[in-house]
């Protein structure tokens, strides 16, 4: 079968499929960025304080500021592998939408950095005293949120992938726009401890989330064209 | 309809308009200016409330409203650039971005003065002056990312891109912080609300805002002029503009 008459969906799998088995075989980009969060996270106690209280109160803003920090660390191979070997010209050139590669690229990068970041996060709650009440607010932020994240971040990749010293440009163009996703979980997370329910942070953090499923892919099509050319 | 738009599409024709309108904007910024904050920091009314330090607002506002109105111009200059390939509109949008984060930058420090003597600190997390902050950042990252690309047709294109994506993410970060501050805080500091101004507190004002607009308008058309003459540079006509310009320097040096 010719690569031109695979549906979408096919194209999809074989894309997600084939960023999933390169992460497979470099595992260390995998534990990497999760290690760097669980460090972040522990360096918070050591600076301020062991208090208890203290903690529990600035909990969900380091977990969130650390999940934010190790995205950024993790997204700069997103594209920069595939720019480097020349594949991702050629997926450009592929008659397939861009959109769906781009998409298959992200939800791959997600479950990569995202989803294990999802699993150690309620493990850094208790090393962090946080509120026994906020615990479902944590996960549902963190796994709405973080594809945000890495939608955007492939926005911010993209646009560098092109570059010499694009990693702390990277920083520069991403963080900004990290920080409405930042308010909203954290008060999500905030207003569950107080056993207040948190449904509006979380349909707004959803709402981001559909907003930039929808238009990042294309952002990260024209910017990827852009760096490529 | 469009038929007078035509020829500016020509970086030359739009070098030399540019430079026409030059001086009659500097004209009319300087007049602007010079009638505006004599007349509001000398001659209007002190607040009773404030004192005289409410008069920095002549300089605070115009800076604060058109940081926000460079970057809506930068981003419609990037639409255009982006759909219809028109190259001049990445050039002027490059020549907005600077110009942008130095008002931006001018805003927060003005609102920093301003809030020292009126709050006690030189900074609080406030709704305005944070979504405010995080506008420059949006600019210098805009900015940052046209100086990594030494193609500068490649920078505008990036650029641009980024530029929309900051035009659509700005209005939410701003409800945002703004949900945020009232969330963590409350109403503290929203007293600014807005004081509907005596007249002869307002006029100066007028004053004081056209004046930036044309000053802003005379930064623009300057560099907007020098990126056309950088990304032109090998083309005769810049080249015999050049060379004249040698020559007569010349024979003033002579």
């Amino acid at each position: 079968m010719s690569v031109a008459n695979l549906s979408y969906r096919a194209v999809f799998a074989l894309v997600l499929k084939r960023d999933l088995t390169i992460a497979m075989r470099h595992k260390d980009d995998i534990i990497n960025p999760l290690l760097f969060f669980v460090i972040v996270v522990t360096l918070f106690p050591l600076g301020i304080g062991p208090e208890a209280q203290t903690l529990s109160r600035i909990a969900p803003g380091i977990i969130w500021v650390a999940a934010l920090l190790s995205t950024l660390l993790s997204l700069d191979r997103l594209f920069k592998s595939d720019h480097v070997d020349g594949s991702l010209e050629q997926m450009l050139l592929s008659p397939q939408p861009v959109f769906i590669l781009v998409l298959a690229k992200i939800v791959a990068h997600w479950l990569i950095t995202g989803l294990p970041l999802i699993l150690i996060a309620p493990l850094l709650a208790v090393l962090l005293h946080l509120n026994e009440q906020s615990y479902g607010a944590l996960i549902l932020t963190l796994l709405l949120g973080t594809p945000v994240l890495s939608l955007l971040g492939a926005i911010g990749v993209a646009l560098t992938v092109g570059i010499k010293k694009g990693g702390v440009l990277l920083s520069l163009l991403v963080l900004p726009l990290y920080i409405p996703v930042l308010i909203f979980a954290t008060s999500a997370i905030d207003t569950a401890a107080l056993g207040l329910p948190y449904s509006g942070q979380l349909a707004i953090i959803a709402a981001l989330f559909f907003g930039s499923l929808t238009l990042a892919p294309f952002a990260v099509g024209a910017a990827l064209k852009v760096s490529t050319n | 309809m469009w038929k007078w738009l035509h020829p500016y599409a020509n970086p030359e024709v739009s070098y030399h308009f540019a430079g026409k309108i030059l001086p009659w904007l500097s004209a009319l910024a300087a007049l602007f200016l010079s009638i505006g904050l004599i007349w509001a920091l000398a001659f209007a009314p002190a607040d009773y409330q404030q004192g005289d330090s409410f008069r920095i607002f002549y300089i605070h506002v115009p800076a604060a409203s058109l940081s926000m109105g460079i970057y809506l111009g930068m981003a419609i200059a990037a639409f255009t650039s982006l759909v219809w390939q028109f190259k001049l509109a990445d050039a002027s949008a490059a020549a907005m971005a600077p110009v942008g984060a130095t008002f931006t930058a001018i805003a927060l420090i003005t609102g920093a003065a301003w809030g020292k003597p009126m709050w006690g600190t030189w900074w609080i997390w406030d709704a305005r002056l944070t979504s405010e902050l995080i506008l420059l950042f949006l600019y210098l990252g805009v900015i940052a990312l046209h100086n990594a690309f030494e193609d500068k047709n490649l920078a505008g294109k990036a650029a641009g891109i980024l530029t929309l994506v900051g035009v659509i993410n700005l209005p939410i970060i701003k409800y945002s912080v703004e949900w945020w501050n009232t969330l963590h805080q409350g109403s503290t500091v929203s007293k600014l609300g807005k004081p509907s101004m005596s007249v002869d507190m307002l006029w100066p004002f007028v004053f004081c805002f056209l004046g930036f607009i044309f000053l802003v308008s005379v930064f623009i058309c300057i560099r907007f002029r020098s990126e056309i003459l950088a990304r032109n540079s090998i083309r005769p006509w810049v080249r015999t503009l050049v060379s004249e310009h040698i020559a007569q320097e010349k024979t003033n040096a002579v």
